[in-house]
């Protein structure tokens, strides 16, 4: 018997090493679909001018390309730069989508990483301290739950007129953080009644090594699809922000421009052009984060793993 | 009531009243904060506006008193408060002389309907799939076909909602894209009216369940994988009872209760949805109202139906909580 297990020891590590719970399928699809997005926005930034993406930069109505113009319609036939054709404004719609998207992306991730950074201290600190702190923590958590952060950032940008994207991501990120808070605070209620952590703290670790050293290499899962879910939950706020006209408006984003489609009426007018590409690409990227939740679901959850083999 | 104990009432009155005055106190700081005085900008429309109202004077001096301008921040807030919860918001600035709680109590049936009927649909089917999903005994060609339904879980309605108004509004024309019912009937109780409501609710709601349900399914099946597993479950059925009995009684009854829970977190996001919903479908609601007051820049209109939004979904999580014990005979509240 002995001799048998010899030769199966490297098969076995190299098994091992490749059903690590990380190496999940619908997360690296996930992650490869946004990064790509990510990376054609990026090349895409030295192909077209920026200024294109600006009102009045262009021939209006242009249709795209491969399509026949319907004169009767006011469409404008098709134009050798504007492959992706252009708005009723002027804006090239390839130069919106590839300024847009980047921006979208950012506004998301700085306010579900700075949501999820804000959720994750309360969490731990709910969590550590209990008592009247985890009293007023999760009062607060589900008091900012009930109130509908979309109606409230209506006011804020209503007010604060002409937004940048960092400042909306900073706005994103004060609705962000009650559901990593809420998270974090279970996972962190149930740690600490291991018996790893429980030993750590019998040997007298600090808290922060405890938090550090024993519990947050065991929540990185928790963290990243936490972080998934507000990402998705950010972009949504923020697109809906836009949709209704608010929010960041000199340069696109892709919510603005639905909302500038949605305003001049293109879905009946048949400019599926102006509507399509930015809400193409938020289908893409809403479904990139869902792939990315459920596949983190799975690493985190080994009864589901085996459910989905 | 059976579970639910003076303390458990009082704590969930005192979080519902919390949550009432945080929102009605952020809806009054937030204007204060912003560079530009807000009261001057308003001011200065209702001038260059007043030109061809009469009643400008009047709407100035209501505004001015209204909120005070020349008392202390303190007091200004008392003044806010008072008027807010007593529902005198003031007039509307863009259509005046409707004041805004006309323009919301108008406006509230068409959202609270909406709402209602796609929440309580959403609800109810995706719980269904995932029960049915997560049930060992569930025939394997209905589990293999249920997953066809969640594929547009994730998205946004309105996005959703842009696609149906284009394929089915626009080129197959099945149904209409603006308004709650059509200028040919006559609002009241008959089948035409009902009909033609139903008709323009059918898109936003199916917007609305279709993305939704699936965060229903996923919950629900987790759920139900893991009662299945539990003994009184063998019992169960070790004793004969017949499946459906099964199903509804032991497996669904018991996981359905966490799904409850969620609905009630859940319900901030779902009315937040709603609003740009509405905005998409042109529908008569507060959502719509909103997006018309953001095109306006209607002040007073975006923080009364702010706020009644705030006090809306306030009161349906407090009805949940207290719904809750009693659907739940393990929860007791009463202190042993």
């Amino acid at each position: 018997m002995t001799d048998a297990a010899v030769p199966i020891q490297p098969l076995v590590t190299r098994r091992a090493h490749r059903s690590s719970p990380w190496w999940n399928a619908k997360l690296i699809t996930g992650l490869a679909i946004l990064g790509a997005i990510l990376s054609l926005a990026i090349v895409g930034r030295f192909i077209v001018d920026r200024d294109e993406a600006l009102i009045g930069a262009n021939d209006v109505n242009v249709v795209p390309i491969g399509v026949t113009a319907d004169p009767a319609l006011g469409f404008k036939p098709h134009q050798g730069a504007h492959v992706l054709g252009t708005d009723s404004e002027g804006r090239d719609m390839l130069a919106v989508i590839v300024v847009g998207a980047p921006r979208t992306l950012y506004i998301g991730i700085l306010g579900a990483g700075l949501g999820v950074a804000l959720g994750t201290l309360l969490g731990f600190v709910a969590g550590f301290r209990r008592g009247w702190v985890d009293g007023v923590i999760t009062t607060g958590t589900d008091v900012m739950l009930t109130i509908p952060g979309l109606a409230v950032l209506v006011v804020i940008a209503s007010f604060f007129n002409d937004m940048s994207t960092t400042m909306l991501g900073l706005v994103m990120a004060l609705f962000a953080w009650p559901i990593p808070t809420r998270v974090l605070r279970s996972q962190v209620l149930s740690l600490r009644e291991r018996g790893y952590v429980q030993m750590a703290q019998l040997s007298g670790a600090s808290t922060l090594r405890i938090t550090f050293g024993e519990m947050m290499p065991n929540l990185l899962p928790y963290l990243a699809a936490t972080f998934t879910a507000t990402l998705a939950g950010v972009i949504l706020a923020v697109t809906g922000l836009e949709t209704l006209g608010l929010g960041s408006t000199r340069l696109p984003t892709l919510g603005t421009t639905v909302n500038s489609a949605l305003q001049a009426s293109a879905v009946f007018r048949g400019m599926w052009w102006w509507w399509g590409p930015p809400v193409a690409l938020l289908i893409v990227i809403f479904l990139s984060l869902f792939l990315m939740m459920v596949g983190l679901d799975e690493v985190s959850n080994p009864r589901l793993r085996k459910a989905a083999r | 009531m059976r579970g639910i104990t003076l303390r458990y009432l009082l704590l969930r009155l005192a979080r519902f009243a919390l949550t009432v005055w945080l929102g009605a106190t952020l809806i009054f700081v937030i204007p204060r904060l912003s560079p530009s005085d807000p009261t001057d900008a308003i001011l200065g429309r209702l001038a260059a506006s007043g030109a061809g109202v009469d009643n400008a004077d009047e709407l100035i001096a209501s505004y001015t008193k209204r909120f005070g301008l020349d008392d202390s921040l303190l007091v200004q807030y008392w003044h806010y408060l008072v008027n807010t919860f007593t529902f005198s918001n003031g007039y509307s600035l863009s259509q005046f002389p409707a004041t805004v709680d006309d323009l919301v109590w108008a406006a509230l049936p068409w959202t609270a309907g909406l709402v209602l009927v796609a929440t309580l649909l959403s609800f109810l089917l995706g719980t269904l799939i995932g029960a049915l999903l997560g049930w060992p005994r569930t025939p394997s060609s209905v589990r293999r076909s249920l997953p066809m339904t969640l594929v547009f879980t994730s998205l946004p309605a309105f996005m959703l909602g842009i696609l149906l108004v284009y394929v089915f509004a626009y080129r197959l024309a099945w149904f209409p894209y603006a308004g709650a019912y059509s200028a040919d009937v006559s609002p009241g109780l008959n089948l035409d009216f009902v009909g033609s409501v139903i008709h323009h609710g059918a898109l936003p709601v199916i917007a609305v369940v279709m993305v939704t349900m699936g965060t229903w399914a996923l919950g629900m099946r987790g759920m139900m994988v893991t009662t299945a597993g539990e003994d009184y479950m063998v019992l169960a059925e070790a004793k004969g009872l017949r499946s459906r009995r099964i199903f509804f009684q032991y497996g669904v009854r018991n996981a359905i209760l966490p799904q409850i829970t969620a609905l009630g977190l859940a319900l901030g996001t779902i009315a937040g949805g709603f609003v740009v919903v509405e905005a998409v479908f042109a529908y008569p609601g507060l959502g719509s109202l909103l997006y018309r007051a953001v095109l306006d820049n209607d002040y007073t209109v975006i923080q009364g139906v702010t706020f009644y939004l705030i006090l809306g979904v306030a009161l349906a999580v407090l009805v949940l909580d207290l719904i809750y014990p009693l659907l739940d005979p393990r929860i007791s509240y009463e202190r042993t």
